[in-house]
């Protein structure tokens, strides 16, 4: 059960049990986002405030599964008291994280083994989250998308690459990245 | 008369008739707990697909050649097939070839609905129709202006009957599920059928669910209208079907318009041609349908009535061991087992969410299916925004239903 250990790991489950940041921030003065997968019905309600270009405060609620609800956790935690330059930064190494197992699994996957997804498995079990192997799992798959030292400093958040093995939870993982995304582009309009 | 009680399914051999059912995944053997969803081929239907592709394709309808007449002898044929499957008193006027049960309802609400309602005529429909027997409709109310009632469900998961006259006083149409694809739910179709057409109204009955895992009788029944997919019933995707008595469909106007469903076009003007093929426009899915016959042979040769003692007993199982092994710890939505039930079995399983059960039961080669299931406001009335949906199929067995609980075990181990 290697691959569904690396999906469920223990930060991810920690974040789903206890989420860090849960509820919402009245609005306004904070910022409101509604994200929505309308695949599987998950919703998150995003509020933040944002001070001289600092993310003060930060909060989320909603329903979803648990990679959608760990990633919101964990988001929320990594972006509280950082400038919008970061967070921006931050949103761009997530997803790069995000999409390199997607596209190195194409050709594995037409080829209708479900052994393809174990390339880059890094047999770490993550329990620390810090440089827990990120950087050599997706090593030679990453071709320059995003920069592996980016992805060390993700943190706590590289455990959530687990779930580039299964496409189809990559939206449970994205949805509140896209949220933030959006009220960012909002503040800047 | 004498009952003779068939013998029950030898499940072990009809296994080997599905290819998929060979295949592992990380692994499992596969098994196989999504028919709701679609179900898997044996292989008479994948052989008569490819013998026809290779013996006699061409375009139906319309060549004097002996393979086009080959082509719309079997095409033409399929339509008996699946016309007397249902009990179609006159299946060579009565069955259109559709897509799916989807279109077919589109289609009894673009042309019939259309044609016949008026601003504020009243169509009574359920809290549990899928989209398909749902969204067809509001499309028709933003249109010209119709009224949608619900009969609602109740606590057990059944129809609220109590007041079905009251709801019917003025109404058209009923459209209503023969088998909720959530609940399981299998109404009263011939008692509702009865008050609808003492109330003056038609009805048309969506038997996506229902004609794969019952005997039908659509004369008995005494509905109007029948929809029903291949693909849910051993069937290739692409075909499905619309039953309805032949008076009825020559009342109609046609719904897609272009090559095949015309008598006669002029530059002003058409003719349409006779049902069935005013209903259908275009080149025909023609595989599909050689497809969609050898499944109903393949079904028949089964019995349906073993079909459906053999799901009975297993959704029967699956609700108790459930309920044994696991507790309160997993719920099982809709109605008790018995005879108005089917094999869907929506469950949940303490909070955990229904996309990280099924991420789990892939792990032990189980196929079940997290979402809304396509009935969006059924979900709200259950107070869940998902399920993570079991369906049994015909070849589903007891050791099927144990590698659930198995996987439903670990997930509640890992998340607990
Ligand atoms: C009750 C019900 N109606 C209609 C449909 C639509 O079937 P299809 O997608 O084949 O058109 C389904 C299938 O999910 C169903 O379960």
């Amino acid at each position: 059960m290697t691959d569904l250990e690396d999906l469920y790991r223990e930060i991810i489950l920690d974040h789903y049990r206890s989420p860090r940041n849960r509820g919402e921030l009245e609005s306004p003065p904070a910022r409101r986002v509604e994200g929505f997968n309308p695949l599987c019905g998950d919703e998150i309600v995003l509020t933040l405030l944002v001070d001289d270009d600092q993310v003060t405060d930060i909060k989320f609620a909603g329903s979803g599964c648990s990679i959608s609800q760990s990633s919101a956790s964990l988001m929320s935690s990594a972006v509280k008291g950082k400038t919008l330059d970061e967070v921006r930064g931050l949103i761009r190494t997530f997803k790069a994280m995000m999409s390199i197992h997607e596209a190195s699994l194409e050709p594995a996957a037409s080829g209708g083994s479900d052994e393809g997804s174990h390339d880059g498995h890094d047999g770490h079990d993550g329990h620390d989250g810090h440089d827990n192997g990120a950087a050599d799992a997706s090593g030679e798959a990453a071709n320059g998308l995003g920069g592996l030292g980016d992805i060390r400093r993700l943190g706590e958040l590289a455990a959530l690459q687990g779930v580039v093995k299964f496409p189809v939870r990559i939206k449970c993982a994205t949805l509140s990245w896209n949220a933030l995304a959006q009220a960012l582009d909002e503040i800047q309009a | 008369m004498a009952t003779l009680i068939p013998a029950p399914l030898d499940i072990e051999s009809l296994r080997k008739d599905f290819p998929l059912l060979a295949r592992t995944v990380h692994g499992r053997p596969l098994v196989y707990l999504d028919s709701a969803s679609s179900s898997l081929q044996p292989r008479p239907v994948l052989a008569a697909m490819e013998q026809y592709y290779e013996t006699c394709h061409a375009n139906v309808h319309r060549g004097v050649y002996t393979t086009a007449e080959e082509a719309t002898a079997r095409y033409e044929g399929a339509r008996v097939s699946v016309g007397r499957f249902i009990g179609a008193p006159d299946p060579e006027r009565e069955i259109v070839f559709v897509k799916n049960a989807t279109e077919a309802l589109n289609l009894v609400a673009r042309s019939f609905g259309a044609a016949t309602l008026r601003r504020g005529d009243k169509v009574l429909l359920t809290e549990m129709e899928h989209h398909a027997n749902l969204v067809p409709w509001l499309m028709l109310s933003d249109q010209i202006g119709i009224e949608l009632r619900y009969l609602a469900v109740d606590a057990d998961g059944r129809l609220d009957l109590s007041n079905l006259d009251r709801k019917l006083d003025g109404v058209k149409v009923v459209a209503i599920s023969a088998m909720s694809n959530v609940l399981g739910t299998i109404p009263p179709l011939q008692e509702i059928t009865d008050a609808a057409h003492a109330a003056g109204a038609l009805v048309v009955a969506d038997g996506a669910q229902l004609v794969p895992h019952m005997p039908i009788d659509v004369q008995a029944l005494g509905v109007d209208f029948l929809a029903f997919s291949a693909h849910k019933m051993h069937g290739p995707t692409g075909i499905g079907a619309l039953w309805a008595r032949a008076e009825l469909l020559e009342s109609m106007p046609p719904f897609l318009g272009g090559g095949g469903m015309i008598l006669d076009v002029r530059l002003d003007r058409f003719v349409p041609a006779d049902p069935p093929h005013r209903f259908e426009a275009g080149t025909p899915p023609i595989a599909e349908a050689v497809g969609f016959a050898a499944a109903v042979d393949y079904l028949e040769g089964l019995g349906m009535a073993r079909v459906r003692a053999h799901e009975e007993q297993l959704t029967e199982y699956a609700i108790r061991a459930i309920a044994e092994r696991l507790g309160g710890a997993c719920r099982v939505f809709g109605p008790p087992a018995g005879p108005d039930r089917g094999g869907v079995l929506s469950l949940g399983f303490r909070d955990v969410h229904p996309h990280d059960l099924a991420q789990v039961l892939d792990q032990y080669g189980v196929c079940v299916r997290p979402g809304h299931h396509c009935a969006k406001p059924l979900m709200r009335v259950l107070g869940v925004t998902a399920t993570a949906r079991a369906s049994i199929g015909t070849y589903n067995d007891e050791r099927d239903i144990d590698t659930l609980i198995e996987g439903l075990t670990e997930a509640g181990r890992l998340f607990s």
